[in-house]
């Protein structure tokens, strides 16, 4: 042991991956969770609460369906609220799983490599809730198709000019990559998966699904500048989604929302909600499924570390936020500042920056950071942090604009609340069934953090 | 008469041994050959020799054209089909453009770049030869796998597999077509 503390290679391997693991014990341990017959009662729990919170989004839609977004506590000026708010919260969630898989990959992080897969299915099944959102707003959610250019007989098309059009197109963009560059990482997985199951039917179903995927020299060759391809158009697709989707904001002239810095802020806050959740995912999975040799101890702290830098970057717009509204001199700017400080959201207000801004600073502490229990707490109030966030930018600024006589409070009916903890239900369900029928953690990609991965160069005699 | 085959496949415990069989049976001057490894192996690509493909290429072209055809519609629909004037404002208005023409570039680079890679590596195929052999299945848990096929011109079933055996693989076998 003494000697491999001393050698930087292993020890950066050791961190990464526990010692003693070869390519067929990494194969098994992670095939098994899938292949096996006895499905832990974790996982019976954890989707029990999935389905049953779904069934009741289920009954929300069903019902929004019938009587129309009235239901919800949509009154005029704040005719975004909760479902805006929802939307924002997960499309950012979604974003740290492309971050981790992209971002991380061109700059060769390979820490990323067993955190990988199932962050980016955490960002599929976001974008997926938060999909939902604008659709069931739109009031009439069937003629949804309405807002992509089609021929038609209507004689109209979407307005280009309009930021919303822009979002349909960057979260549309942004789901179909981020299920394409997923698929592509499970092939050589799911090929061994069909090599290595005993079900006649999970060897059909998986081996038309790897696409007969044979671990051929000249695929890798291809794949791997594919993988590349893939993460370096990915990188910039990340940060233009969550600019495109604070554009929603910034080019309205709401007080409150027409700043400038609103994107990077945005981009900021999506990566830092979106580790908390990668981190409230990843804590007790790696526990149940005793994962804790591939998701080890130094992933959960560069995770909290990711955290805590982009808190940082959360807490200076909100310094920066503050200060521009008062050093700007808008009446209006300022007006919007005191109501947060001082108005009917002010405890949202003061909840928020306990949450995202307080709150993490206890991550600077090694011994904090390094807790499982303590960095799942605090994730969890991140998330929530993020949320209020959300909600205290969109529902006060529009509770509280320009002309007083048209102010009004935003109340949220249970039908809100059902509809957004009804997504989470769906995103729960959604996950658990991914953990069940595919690997999730990228199998051949931790086989080449093994030591024996590295070919031996044999002397040039 | 002795039934035909697609080539002979030699097995290996790690990927070291894979790389220098490749590499010797490249410098025998056998071409037609490929090697299986359950995960990527740089060192193959130079022992093979797979530098080049394409798929940046498509990629590129992917992105021009989905750059392009986004730019082409807004422009259409913007000017032509549907012009609003709104206080005498340009209708070519290029700065409400420039989000939409990005995200069609990336995804049209994207389906480009799965598609292309799908085509290059011909797949989906869901017969190969290779799976004839049984052991060929650990090709994608712990096994590395060198396979010469039969259709070289310097392979010849007993020299081939003598030479085969000549680089301490684990079992040398032959792969039924």
């Amino acid at each position: 042991m003494a000697d491999v503390q001393h050698d930087p290679h292993s020890r950066a391997a050791r961190t990464v991956i526990a010692p003693g693991y070869t390519f067929g014990t990494v194969t098994d341990q992670i095939a098994t969770v899938v292949l096996t017959k006895r499905t832990p009662l974790f996982w019976f729990a954890g989707i029990s609460v999935g389905i049953t919170l779904l069934m009741m989004f289920l009954l929300a839609v069903g019902v929004l369906f019938v009587k129309g977004v009235g239901i919800w506590g949509l009154r005029t000026p704040v005719m975004w609220g909760f479902a805006i708010t929802n939307f924002v919260w997960w499309i950012g969630i979604g974003h740290a799983g492309t971050l981790i898989s992209a971002i991380l990959l061109l700059l060769n992080q390979t820490w990323r490599n067993s955190i990988n897969r199932f962050a980016e299915a955490m960002t599929l099944f976001a974008v997926a809730c938060a999909g939902m959102f604008p659709i069931l707003h739109l009031g009439r959610p069937w003629l949804a198709y309405w807002l992509f250019p089609y021929p038609n007989t209507m004689g109209v098309e979407p307005n280009f000019r309009s930021p919303l059009v822009w979002d349909v197109f960057a979260v549309s963009t942004y789901a179909t990559v981020s299920a394409m560059f997923w698929f592509v990482g499970l092939i050589p997985d799911l090929a061994t998966l069909r090599d290595r199951t005993h079900s006649r039917f999970a060897r059909f179903a998986y081996g038309i699904l790897a696409l007969g995927w044979r671990g051929s020299a000249k695929h890798w060759s291809v794949y791997e500048t594919a993988s590349l391809l893939l993460a370096g158009l990915a990188t910039p697709l990340v940060l233009s989604v969550h600019t495109v989707v604070s554009f929603d904001f910034t080019i309205a002239i709401v007080p409150g929302w027409h700043t400038t810095f609103l994107p990077p802020y945005f981009v900021a806050g999506a990566i830092y909600s979106g580790f908390a959740m990668v981190l409230a995912l990843a804590i007790p999975l790696r526990s149940v499924y005793g994962l804790q040799g591939l998701i080890t101890d130094r992933h959960l702290e560069n995770s909290a570390k990711v955290m805590l830098a982009t808190g940082l970057i959360v807490a200076y717009a909100y310094i920066l936020e503050a200060f521009s509204a008062w050093y700007g001199g808008n009446v209006y700017e300022a007006a919007v500042l005191r109501h947060r400080l001082t108005g009917p959201y002010a405890l949202s207000y003061y909840s928020l920056v306990a949450c995202n801004i307080l709150a993490p600073q206890l991550l600077w502490f090694k011994k904090l950071r390094s807790n499982p229990v303590t960095l799942f707490c605090s994730s969890i109030v991140v998330l929530i942090g993020m949320w209020l966030e959300r909600y205290v930018i969109i529902v006060s600024s529009l509770a509280q604009d320009f002309v007083p006589s048209s102010w009004s409070i935003f109340q949220a009916t249970r039908w809100d609340w059902m509809t957004y903890v009804g997504t989470i239900g769906l995103f729960l369900f959604l996950f658990f069934l991914f953990i069940r029928l595919l690997p999730m953690i990228s199998i051949f990609e931790v086989r080449t953090l093994l030591p024996q991965a590295k070919v031996e160069e044999e002397v040039e005699g | 008469m002795i039934k035909p085959i697609y080539g002979l496949i030699a097995e290996f415990e790690n990927p070291t041994g894979l790389v220098n069989a490749a590499r010797a049976a490249r410098e025998q001057g056998y071409r037609k050959l490929d090697a299986y490894s359950p995960f990527p192996i740089e060192e193959l690509n130079d022992a093979l020799h797979l530098h080049h493909n394409k798929l940046p290429l498509i990629v590129l072209l992917g992105g021009i054209v989905g750059g392009t055809l986004g730019y082409i519609l807004q422009y259409y629909v913007t000017v032509l089909y549907f012009p609003i004037n709104i206080a005498g404002r340009p209708l070519h208005s290029w700065p409400s453009y420039v989000v939409i023409t990005f995200e069609m570039t990336i995804l049209f680079a994207a389906l480009s770049a799965v598609l292309g890679l799908l085509a290059l590596c011909g797949l989906p195929m869901p017969y190969h030869p290779v799976f004839n052999v049984p052991r060929f299945a650990l090709a994608s848990r712990n096994r590395f796998f060198l396979c010469i096929q039969a259709r070289d011109p310097l392979f010849d079933r007993a020299k081939t597999s003598a030479f085969l055996e000549t680089l301490e693989p684990r079992e040398v076998s032959e792969v039924a077509p």
